[in-house]
């Protein structure tokens, strides 16, 4: 990945994928919003927003309802499963998740993760508080967690890159990024320049 | 709820750095909504019909003791519902649930507020309980969602603390018409106010009685500072992506679902439009055979006292 703007594509079924698509325009890349399964061919990575993870996984049957080709969940299976980078915040996390704590819901199932849904209860326990990530340098990052997931276990080749006491908050296992706090909603850009970095450092 | 362990008010601090969690701050009430674009908000009046909406897509759900169809055909005084349904719609499902106030009862919001909803709908299908005043939304630490029928409605509710607006239609008609209308207009007067001159703003300001402010964060992104979805009168997926095509976020059905022949059918179909409302095909697709939709009334057949949409203004 040597391009010099790469295009990220936002999975846009349903979420905030216009705010990761404004960060990434920032950062001086092509956002393209993805709804159909073509439209993953011509991505360098791809972005999971925040949403909710039972509409999308709704919604992921219209592909092959409409024209009975490959769906979009498992077009995305293939394309990681071939390196494509791809990076999931909250609603994203849990589906590259292989397991959602208590739930048979659809997911990608990608990541070696066991993420539990909605773990601090309603809107009202949502917070943004100040947390290290040491592989984007000293300053606490600004993370906001909205009815977040959280990280409860990791396989052997995921590397934790931010965690608490009440569990991990970001991790990566080799082409796939997650992250149960949203970078899009604040200014500070250090995780998506991270991720950014990833497709130089993959290839 | 019983099982959130932050509940009972002694929650712990998990931050690594000892920073405190700031919860309810403006950037954490506005972000929630944020989740929600792009997606459907169904109207439900029990447990059952929540989890058809979660089985069918919604993305949250509004719990209400009747729908504003039956509301309209009942008549009496509309209040927030009674907090016993609200718990079991809570428990129901795992999407986030929504219920209304009525505009200024900030009583009936503190209730809401510690039963747990995510946010409250200070709402003008309810019976007013101020004429004068809405809620201080700023005080609560979840975030509201008001209706609006222009831009300067939009702008006030704002500046009392709301981290949402939706178009406020004329509620339990069917009718798509009021909606439509409320969103040409706020997206209207916002491409007017982002091609004026600093020096105009103020004077636009005093006309649409805005906070300044306010009026000149629109005209330099060309977008309220808060999510915007449509409400009022919409009951088909063609409905739907028709306000997704004039620039909403996302929508809310009413009436519009559970007052249908198939609601589960039609639910799921206004998802999917609701996503793929720019696609012509996918929309011909999920709109055929849905049954019988609601049978509703035309904005135009209601005496002056029965329209909604000019309480609260």
């Amino acid at each position: 990945m040597t391009k010099a703007s790469p295009t990220i594509g936002i999975l846009a079924l349903q979420g905030d994928f216009k705010e990761h698509a404004r960060k990434f325009q920032q950062l001086g890349c092509k956002a393209v919003e993805v709804r159909r399964t073509y439209q993953l061919e011509s991505i360098d990575a791809l972005v999971l927003p925040g949403g909710e993870s039972t509409a999308i996984a709704i919604l992921e049957s219209v592909e092959t309802e409409f024209d009975q080709k490959e769906g979009i969940f498992d077009a995305i299976k293939r394309k990681i499963g071939e390196g494509l980078p791809v990076w999931g915040t909250c609603m994203g996390s849990i589906l590259l998740a292989k397991e959602i704590e208590g739930s048979a819901q659809g997911r990608l199932a990608v990541m070696d993760i066991t993420i539990r849904r909605n773990a601090y209860g309603a809107q009202r326990w949502s917070a943004e508080r100040e947390i290290a990530i040491p592989v984007i340098g000293d300053e606490p990052f600004p993370a906001v967690f909205i009815r977040a997931p959280i990280i409860t276990a990791t396989g052997p080749n995921v590397k934790i890159l931010a965690r608490g006491e009440d569990g991990i908050y970001m991790a990566r296992e080799r082409n796939i990024l997650a992250t149960v706090f949203h970078p899009e909603v604040v200014a500070d850009r250090r995780v998506h320049e991270y991720f950014l970095g990833l497709l130089t450092t993959l290839t | 709820m019983s099982e959130n362990p932050q509940s009972n008010g002694h929650s712990k601090d998990h931050s690594i750095n000892g920073a405190q969690p700031k919860r309810g701050s403006e950037l954490v009430k506005r972000a929630f909504p944020q989740m929600l674009k792009g997606g459907v908000i169904m109207d439900v009046v029990n447990a059952e019909q929540a989890k058809i909406a979660e089985d069918a897509g919604a993305v949250a759900v509004m719990a209400l003791e009747r729908v504003p169809a039956d509301i309209r055909a009942d008549g009496g005084v509309a209040r927030m519902s009674d907090p016993e349904l609200i718990i079991q719609i809570i428990e129901a499902v795992s999407i986030p649930v929504m219920a209304k106030a009525r505009i200024g009862h900030f009583v009936e919001a503190q209730i809401l507020q510690a039963l747990n909803v995510d946010c409250i709908d200070e709402s003008e299908v309810l019976t007013m309980a101020d004429e004068e005043n809405h809620i201080d939304k700023t005080k609560f630490d979840i975030p509201f969602v008001c209706g609006a029928r222009n831009l300067g409605e939009a702008l006030r509710r704002i500046s009392e603390g709301a981290a949402m607006i939706r178009t406020k239609g004329e509620a339990g008609t069917g009718d798509v018409v009021e909606a439509v209308r409320h969103a040409r207009s706020i997206f209207g007067e916002i491409r007017r106010l982002s091609a004026m001159s600093t020096d105009e703003l103020y004077s636009y300001a005093k006309t649409i009685a805005a906070p300044i402010e306010l009026v000149q964060y629109v005209a330099l992104h060309a977008s309220l500072p808060v999510v915007n979805f449509a409400a009022g009168g919409l009951a088909t997926p063609a409905d739907a992506a028709l306000l997704m095509q004039l620039g909403v976020d996302g929508v809310f059905v009413g009436s519009g679902i559970f007052k249908s022949g198939d609601p589960a059918k039609r639910a799921r179909a206004i998802v999917k439009a609701t996503t793929h409302f720019n696609d012509p095909d996918i929309l011909a697709q999920v709109s055929r055979g849905l049954g019988e939709p609601m049978v509703g009334r035309t904005v135009t057949s209601l005496a002056q006292s029965e329209l909604l949409a000019a309480r609260g203004i």
